[in-house]
């Protein structure tokens, strides 16, 4: 195997593992905040506007986590640095 | 030196084989003179920037009072009055200090991702430099509103605010607090219009318009989320009386 096909696949392959993992956590937190928020605003209809509005600035906040894997992938996946380097070697 | 335009770059409808990537967006050039020149994300900003201008021009030209107020005249209403009411209530202060730079903000990361419906534009949001320029905005406006509300000695307050050795853990926090707004709002946008091109690949005409109507709703979503966290930072410090509020 010469080092295109080697860094080739870890890079897909680590891309993969990178948002698998990476989303699970994010995912969970998502749950349990939105599930939080939602008995909040059923037993507090009036301040439903208000819960609603944090909610969402939470939800953003943990979603930032996911999105740290996903530019990690993208930049194994499209401006991956050792590509250009096994490049200039051959 | 010489002047070229080239705007043929700017109806290719984006594919996967080529332009796909980190750096598409920026190294996509419309108009070079020698070292200048002009990419998609620049000249699509402009053309964002110049809609919302255009359009509240030709709508505070004739407004109204109480009857034959045209529509577009409450629409702009509403959503003054909406932003305006959700900026009061986040930072709890008295007066509309917050809300120029939420509108700003707001309107051109609204305008900028409800234009992604139209195929071959490319949302200047989903490139790295315009959203760091947003946040480079957000992190200068913090000091501002903090100084201009506390003075320099509450300002400065802030960083020992539990106890003198946080110092390092608050600057930091300081710093990427405002990087990850400018990396969220990124990877929103260029995980959306990424999705939506390669699965165009796959299953041409169907599944790319539900994507596109879920990346919608993401970027309205992402507008608010981030007019309320630059009002959320900006009053983070507050006057002395006043109790502060952990949101």
């Amino acid at each position: 195997m010469d080092s295109y096909a080697i860094i080739g696949a870890v890079s897909v392959l680590g891309a993969c593992i990178c948002m698998g993992i990476g989303s699970l956590g994010s995912a969970l937190g998502e749950g349990q905040t939105a599930a939080a928020a939602m008995q909040a605003m059923a037993q507090q209809p009036d301040e439903a506007s208000r819960i609603r509005s944090t909610m969402f600035v939470c939800l953003a906040m943990l979603e930032t986590t996911a999105l740290y894997a996903l530019l990690i992938a993208f930049l194994a996946l499209y401006a991956n640095p050792f590509w250009n380097y096994a490049i200039s070697q051959n | 030196m010489v002047f070229k335009v080239d705007f043929s770059k700017w109806w290719d409808i984006p594919t996967t084989d080529k332009q796909i990537g980190l750096e598409s967006y920026d190294s996509i050039n419309l108009i070079s003179w020698g070292d200048f020149a002009i990419n998609v994300t620049i000249f699509n900003s402009w053309l964002v920037i110049a809609l919302i201008v255009l359009f509240s021009i030709l709508v505070t030209r004739n407004l109204k009072y109480e009857k034959d107020v045209s529509k577009c005249q409450i629409m702009l209403e509403t959503l003054v009055l909406w932003l305006q009411k959700e900026a009061k209530d986040t930072s709890s202060a008295k007066n509309n200090q917050y809300l120029g730079m939420a509108l700003g903000l707001f309107c051109f990361i609204m305008v900028a991702n409800l234009l992604t419906f139209i195929p071959w534009f490319r949302p200047p949001t989903a490139s790295l430099s315009t959203t760091m320029a947003l946040a480079t905005v957000v992190f200068f406006a913090i000091p501002y509103f903090a100084i201009k509300n506390a003075g320099v000695k509450g300002y400065l307050k802030k960083f020992i605010e539990p106890m003198p050795l946080m110092l390092p853990l608050n600057i930091f926090s300081e710093i990427f607090s405002v990087l990850a707004m400018g990396l969220r709002l990124f990877g929103n946008m260029l995980s959306g219009v990424m999705f939506a091109m390669i699965l165009s690949a796959f299953i041409p005409f169907v599944a790319p318009l539900l994507m596109q109507s879920l990346g919608l709703l993401t970027g309205s979503i992402q507008a608010y989320i981030f007019a309320l966290l630059a009002v959320v930072y900006s009053s983070s410090v507050k006057e002395y009386d006043e109790q502060s509020e952990i949101i």
